[in-house]
């Protein structure tokens, strides 16, 4: 069992959740994820480590409500528990000193973007930062990411707050002023890492994803998170879940990601009615 | 009088039922019946039928008992054996084992052993299992990785000689390959629980949700106990590599199994996790796993479930048992067939396969025939659903993380036959040190790492490899 200590909310969808557990605190590094269920007859869910404090022995999750167990997750609070959590999962971030480093969030993607930003500016990276959401009520972070970057530029579609457009806007005009990048972080909507992808290529500037796909166990057992990977078949548990985002299929992700899109609604109506 | 020549029927569920249900399709033994099954054992002297046993059960022992119709001492001498009796007397392949040495084999067929040890296992199970005897504790600490068949064989044995022994398991629930692999058509869960809770009564902890190699280190363990024991299983599925494999509707074998057998999919949406299948599924490989999930696939109501395989019949490595029963239950078989291609729709959702036939040439070194292809010989079968079932390999996760240890080519830990590994105080067994192989081999495993443990643990000798 693992106790939620804290759970914030973040906005109308998404929330913040410090989950007690120990072990997976005292190991875990950005860009790793765990697993969860909520109870004997929930699904296994990955989600991205957002932050974790080794002291307390917690963990930091943030997400959205979107499917039946987001949903369920969301309705709990301080004091309940969650029956498994395990991890942490995947391979970590490649974290260096790179010199000029772009971090690229895009809605809940913002959150495992955030201990990835505090680890290469803690590498002594020149850290720039694009947060980017629908609108400015899906902005997070932006506080505690401003105190660990060098420039924080924000995107929403509306306008809300900041430009008006996409991160892969700012992120042109940051190549269109000449500023040197040597390496992109992008994390957020397969679609938003795929027009950032597509943008980097052109302009040569390696590019790093962190892939979402569904998953069952989270070892590399079921081959259910399998991604196409410079031609090539990899399992975004074990082999990710950052892949270098030049040769990802995103295409055949975004198809994948869908499979199971109406028994999820079928679960959510469920849900919906039973709660 | 003369021996009877032919096994007891064991009564089952009818074909056209059990296709409609989970439920377990042999009943088992009634009492009479196993009496009587037992009394065609020979008790031959030199008990040949025990030299396939691979967890060494006294055979002729416990079926002495059951002709005199003492089930209870029927149980002790399996269970002195065997920690399992109840998963072994489901899934062995006995014929091969104990029964394929049967002195009676030379008249007729063998005594029906592994119906008899289901027989005991699960008239104690009924009854209520006894509290097993254990020996001192020697204060010695164990830690096991994985607790699948080797695993839990091993905990059980240790724990029985007195040793303090806790099990690190990555899912949420014991059992491995028993709970998220067998169906419970053929291994029900409730089985397999009472066969755990069997063990944590011989005082074994299992700590569930550690992935070890990512939560705690293999070191890490060493640091704290005096022996580890490496059972995490070939838990990494094979892919056919071919075009279109990434097609939504393409599933491994072990993803599709455990989605259903583990997180109770069957049951969606009483359960959380779903899973999809429409009218027609494939699945691809001949083995026991294959034969799982088209027996599977069936009873979530596919109208057609097909195993296309390259070889032959005679090729086919599933047991002859499994094989029947998916016959019975109306698996179309397409033999000398081999998938090159899977179409899907612009939704990226499978819709076809594309198929070879194929021949049987020389022999390749399996030492079964090689199959070849048949030019112009394509076929395009519609299917909704495509299972990979042609094999697993071993589990990359500890080998990936602990880097001291000395792994073989196909990325199996490199073992004694008494599992230790190149490392002292770390042994490993089953299906991570051999490469895929069956249940009782892995417990068989688990059994004999237990006695060079303990005798480990006892005397710090680590023998030097020659």
């Amino acid at each position: 069992m693992y106790p939620i200590v804290e759970k914030k909310k973040l906005s109308e969808t998404v929330k913040l959740m410090k989950v007690k557990a120990p072990l997976v605190a005292k190991k875990a590094k950005a860009g790793q994820f765990i697993i969860l269920r909520i109870d004997e007859k929930g699904e296994r869910i990955p989600l991205t480590i957002a932050d974790y404090n080794r002291n307390e022995g917690t963990v930091t999750i943030i997400f959205m409500e979107v499917g039946k167990t987001t949903k369920q997750l969301g309705t709990m609070i301080e004091g309940d528990n969650i029956l498994n959590f395990a991890g942490p999962l995947g391979k970590s971030s490649e974290i260096e000193n790179y010199g000029t480093v772009v971090c690229i969030g895009g809605g809940v993607g913002i959150a495992p973007l955030y201990p990835i930003i505090k680890a290469l500016k803690e590498a002594g990276n020149y850290v720039i930062c694009i947060l980017g959401a629908r609108d400015k009520s899906l902005l997070m972070l932006e506080e505690e990411i401003s105190k660990n970057c060098d420039e924080l530029h924000i995107a929403t579609d509306d306008g809300s707050k900041g430009l008006k457009g996409f991160v892969s806007d700012v992120l042109q005009k940051l190549i269109d002023n000449d500023k040197k990048i040597d390496i992109v972080w992008a994390i957020g909507p397969v679609i938003m890492m795929k027009v950032v992808a597509n943008l980097t290529k052109k302009y040569d500037i390696k590019t790093i994803v962190s892939l979402n796909p569904i998953m069952v166990d989270g070892t590399g057992m079921c081959g259910g998170c399998r991604v196409e990977v410079g031609g090539k078949t990899k399992f975004a548990c074990v082999d990710g879940p950052e892949f270098d985002g030049h040769k990802v299929d995103f295409n055949n992700l975004m198809l994948r990601n869908r499979r199971f899109l109406r028994d999820e609604e079928e679960a959510c109506k469920m849900h919906e009615e039973t709660s | 009088m003369a021996v009877r020549k032919n096994k007891y029927e064991m009564p089952e569920q009818k074909p056209k039922n059990r296709i409609n249900n989970f439920n377990e399709v042999p009943y088992g033994y009634d009492e009479q019946t196993a009496i009587d099954e037992a009394k065609r054992c020979l008790q031959c002297k030199n008990k040949p039928c025990m030299q396939g046993c691979p967890v060494e059960i006294d055979i002729p022992g416990f079926i002495k008992c059951i002709a005199d119709g003492d089930f209870d001492k029927a149980a002790d001498v399996i269970k002195s054996k065997n920690s399992l009796p109840a998963v072994s007397g489901r899934v062995c392949p006995y014929e091969e084992q104990c029964e394929g040495l049967c002195t009676i084999k030379k008249i007729g067929e063998p005594v029906g052993i592994g119906r008899l040890e289901r027989f005991i296992a699960d008239y104690e199970r009924k009854k209520g299992v006894k509290k097993p005897i254990k020996k001192k504790s020697t204060g010695k600490k164990t830690a096991i990785i994985g607790s699948g068949p080797a695993g839990l064989t091993c905990a059980g044995d240790l724990a029985k000689m007195g040793h303090e022994v806790t099990v690190f398991e990555a899912f949420h629930a014991p059992g491995g390959v028993l709970m998220y692999g067998i169906p419970e058509f053929r291994l029900p869960k409730e089985i397999v629980n009472a066969e755990v809770d069997y063990i944590k009564k011989l005082g074994v902890e299992i700590k569930y949700d550690v992935v070890v190699g990512k939560t705690i280190s293999t070191e890490e363990l060493l640091d704290e106990y005096d022996s580890v024991f490496i059972a995490t299983g070939a838990g990494l599925p094979r892919f056919l590599n071919i075009p279109g494999e990434n097609l939504d509707g393409v599933y491994s074998a072990n993803e599709f199994l455990t989605r259903i057998n583990m997180m109770k999919a069957y049951k969606f949406p009483e359960y959380d996790t779903p899973v999809k299948i429409g009218e027609v599924v494939a699945t691809f490989g001949a083995g026991n796993v294959a034969m799982d999930s088209a027996r599977t696939a069936l009873r979530l109501g596919a109208k057609k479930s097909y195993i296309i395989y390259r070889r032959s019949d005679v090729e086919m490595p599933a047991r002859n048992e499994e094989i029947q029963h998916a016959k019975e239950e109306g698996i179309i078989f397409k033999l000398l067939t081999n998938p090159i291609e899977f179409k899907g729709n612009d939704k990226g959702y499978l819709t076809q396969v594309k198929c070879i036939k194929m021949k049987l040439g020389d022999p390749d070194e399996s030492g079964r025939r090689r199959p070849i292809p048949i030019p112009d010989s394509e076929e395009i079968i519609n299917i909704d659903t495509a299972i990979i079932a042609i094999g697993q390999s071993p589990n990359p996760l500890i080998p990936q993380t602990m880097k001291k240890l000395k792994i073989q080519k196909w990325g199996n830990i490199e073992t004694d036959e008494d599992g230790r590994t190149n490392i002292p105080g770390v042994f490993a067994g089953g299906d991570i040190a051999t490469g895929a192989a069956t249940v009782i081999l892995a417990m068989g495993a688990g059994k004999r790492s237990a006695r060079a443990m303990d005798e480990y643990m006892k005397t710090k000798i680590w023998p030097i490899k020659k």
